[in-house]
């Protein structure tokens, strides 16, 4: 076993770190406020190269493994970079384009991915639906196939980067009798194709700098050569594809979330005086800090112990959802503590500890909710009896 | 002898107040949470209605509630909207004061002007560098004549600036530290003004200030109680005002329970609805649990009030928990409503929002350990 970055990897962290707090955590304040989207921002992490880590250079990306894209997002964080932002990336360059390089035809990666690495191309993933949150395989959007389109019929809710989105991975039902064994496929729909809408901006508690929205597919025709991976089989597909990737590497923002909360606890705590000595000093305040430290580093290598089993080719579905569970509660503890720690001041919108409590909130309910993932690791624990 | 019933005039009180919230409160709870405006009518409404000064005895003008029923109707108003009920509930805090430490003529004088019409009143005891340590408050007081000069600037002050009347803690005498802190009943007017408004997580409807004194010139007949005496009465009105938070934080807990459980019972998952599986049920065990735990706690916390008996130690644990608990419910519901308690069009995101100060205020639920730890160690 090995716990040592190699110096490459400690210069990139320290990189995107210094990028995030410089270039980003400045303006997260108005753009939360107003529920807007930092397009600067955008333009910034996809000029350095961010959105493309992973995807291998002819299809213009870096080639890069999944541990040093971990690494990427967990600095992302660490320097107080926009949890909202960081999401926005996720759902463009993780969860809707990773299933387009694992399962997409040489003409869909040509097509796609370039502009998706380069951020001129913005992806979303559509599974979630009004009555399927959790129970995902109850999707009711249909997709009937006709002459050489699809028929898209549905509507898709909470879909982040729905209303700035290029393209979406759509996930719908090609036979309703198959249901999840063979009857769920996948696709790829751009935003002019006919029957395509953006329904209502959703207004949300935190990451509110990500947009998020209803996708409506009213007669939606989609060319069959947009059909991804294999009619029937899609949903199974992206799900194998793309689930480790977005329990590892799109809470690795959280991981230096918490990092970045550290710090500002450190520094509030030392420098807080109350009944004439630093706070830093009550143990009740100490012990706080002790506690978080230990729910970051836990988190941490939760985090890239999954990106490493994927760079070495292991299957990693119950580490991945015990580090998304993991990761997502202790980030949200650690912006309960961050808020409790710097008080009156904490709740106020002034700091950015209470943004972040706001923002951790979302880790356990999207993606899986806490719940999925407790189903998920003790079925797998429990296996057939 | 032991009595778990409410009075029949309490549970007559304990409607009119779950009405008023139910009609007055609730319809524009998203609307102000949203604006983070003041609502100006609804202190009109809450007069009209009789539910302001709740524990201000009726030869004052008050409702003459025990403080008991004070804080039944104080779980009703927070169940409508936590921040709304906020505006009452500092009303109450900036009053106290003058309820424990007025002379006759005083209470007289100032009841008389705040329960005549609609009226604010603030506390301004918290400072940039005096949170929970209050006993380092820097706003000094002066003698000058037959009057006293403040000069300072308060922070956090729900009701802050806009008061009719607000009891402002300064110094009179800084070698003395909390023994030197003095109480003085401050009117709206010259040498006292808001600062800036606080821009907040929750409790969006109560207005939040800073409170600048500027060599504010109030008459030395506005001190209360004598000089030095302004920490012991600080202390003693924030033991009520930790039972009003546990009263607050049990209405923000059951209406967050009352809406995962409609909810639950309609949501369907895996072709049934979500109540029916036991990660869910569980958690809406845990909040009925709780909130019934609390709600003993705030009461018998008042109760002990009502029957002259020191509540000091009740008050900070019934704070401690009932805001913990609150914050644990409130937090679950979002969870058990998913992605729709993330969005700001369900009220449940704003429940979690607004449990999170009831943790912070009249005291951290730190100090409160603290203040309990001494008294069971001392």
């Amino acid at each position: 076993m090995d716990f040592e970055l190699s110096p490459e990897q400690k210069a990139w962290f320290k990189e995107v770190k210094e990028f995030a707090a410089k270039e980003i955590a400045p303006y997260t304040e108005e753009y939360d406020r107003e529920s807007k989207f930092y397009w600067e921002g955008w333009k910034k992490i996809a000029a350095l190269g961010l959105i493309g880590l992973p995807f291998p250079e002819e299809y213009g990306g870096s080639g890069a493994s999944a541990l040093d894209t971990a690494i990427a997002h967990d600095a992302f964080g660490a320097g107080g970079g926009d949890a909202g932002l960081a999401l926005s990336w996720g759902a463009s360059g993780i969860i809707g384009a990773v299933p387009i390089w694992m399962m997409g035809t040489e003409e869909q990666k040509k097509k796609y991915l370039p502009g998706i690495c380069s951020g001129e191309l913005i992806s979303c993933f559509g599974l979630t639906e009004p009555d399927a949150g959790s129970d995902a395989a109850s999707v009711q959007t249909t997709a009937v196939r006709k002459g050489d389109e699809y028929i898209l019929n549905g509507t898709k809710m909470f879909i982040t980067n729905g209303p700035i989105a290029d393209l979406s991975v759509v996930i719908a039902v090609t036979d309703k009798e198959k249901g999840a064994n063979g009857g769920i496929s996948a696709f790829i729909v751009e935003k002019d194709f006919e029957g395509f809408a953006v329904g209502k901006h959703l207004d949300k508690m935190g990451n509110r700098t990500s947009p998020t929205s209803e996708l409506i597919f009213s007669d939606c025709r989609v060319p069959a050569e947009n059909l991804l991976g294999q009619e029937g089989y899609g949903f199974y597909q992206v799900a194998k594809a793309t689930l480790e990737w977005e329990r590892a590497i799109m809470v690795a923002p959280a991981v230096g979330g918490m990092e970045a909360n550290i710090e500002r606890c450190i520094q509030y705590a030392k420098e807080r005086k109350q009944f004439g000595q630093p706070i830093a000093r009550f143990q009740a305040v100490a012990f706080k800090l002790a506690e978080m430290k230990c729910l970051l580093d836990t988190s941490r290598l939760l985090v890239y112990r999954v990106a490493w089993m994927k760079d070495q080719g292991m299957e990693a579905m119950m580490e991945a959802s015990v580090c998304k569970l993991w990761v997502t509660e202790s980030a949200f503890k650690v912006a309960c503590e961050a808020v409790q720690i710097f008080g009156g001041y904490g709740y106020t919108r002034e700091y950015p500890v209470e943004r972040t409590l706001r923002d951790t909130k979302l880790g356990l309910i999207g993606g899986g909710t806490s719940e999925i993932q407790r189903m998920i690791i003790s079925r797998m624990l429990l296996g057939k009896f | 002898m032991l009595e778990f019933s409410l009075s029949d005039e309490q549970r007559a009180i304990q409607q009119v107040a779950h009405e008023f919230a139910e009609k007055e409160i609730r319809p524009l709870a998203a609307e102000y949470d949203e604006t983070e405006h003041f609502p100006e009518e609804f202190v009109e409404k809450a007069f009209r209605a009789g539910l302001t000064y709740p524990y201000v005895p009726e030869e004052y003008g008050g409702q003459g509630m025990d403080f008991l029923t004070a804080c039944i109707v104080g779980e009703e108003l927070a169940w409508g909207c936590c921040g709304f009920a906020t505006i009452l509930n500092a009303n109450n805090l900036g009053s106290t004061p003058i309820l424990i430490a007025g002379t006759e003529e005083q209470k007289r004088e100032w009841f008389g002007l705040l329960t005549s019409r609609p009226t604010l009143a603030a506390m301004a005891l918290t400072e940039p560098g005096a949170g929970s340590d209050a006993g380092s408050v820097q706003s000094t007081a002066v003698r000058d004549g037959d009057h006293y000069v403040l000069n300072g600037t308060k922070c956090f002050i729900s009701n802050g600036g806009l008061a009719d009347v607000t009891t402002v803690f300064a110094s009179t005498d800084r070698s003395k530290g909390t023994r030197g802190l003095s109480c003085f009943i401050v009117p709206k007017g010259e040498g006292i003004s808001p600062g800036k408004k606080e821009k907040k997580m929750g409790v969006r409807a109560s207005a939040t200030y800073e409170v600048i004194l500027d060599n504010c010139r109030v008459p030395a007949e506005n001190l209360l109680g004598e000089e030095g005496q302004g920490f012991k009465i600080a202390m003693q009105t924030l033991d009520k005002a930790r039972v009003s938070v546990g009263s607050a934080s049990v209405g923000i807990a059951r209406a967050a329970m009352e809406a995962a459980i409609e909810y639950a019972k309609q949501r369907v998952q895996f072709g049934r609805p979500v109540a029916e599986f036991q990660a869910v049920q569980f958690m809406l065990a845990d909040m009925a649990i709780e909130i019934e735990a609390a709600r003993l706690m705030y009461m018998k916390a008042a109760w002990l009030e009502t029957q002259g008996l020191p509540f000091t130690k009740e008050a900070a644990m019934c704070k401690t928990f009932c805001s913990d608990v609150a914050m644990r419910v409130t937090t679950d519901v979002v969870q058990v409503f998913g992605g729709y308690g993330y969005m700001r069009e369900y009220p449940v995101e704003k429940y979690m929002r607004d449990a999170k100060i009831n943790q912070i205020w009249d005291g951290t639920n730190q100090i409160q350990r603290m203040v309990i730890g001494r008294i069971i160690t001392s």
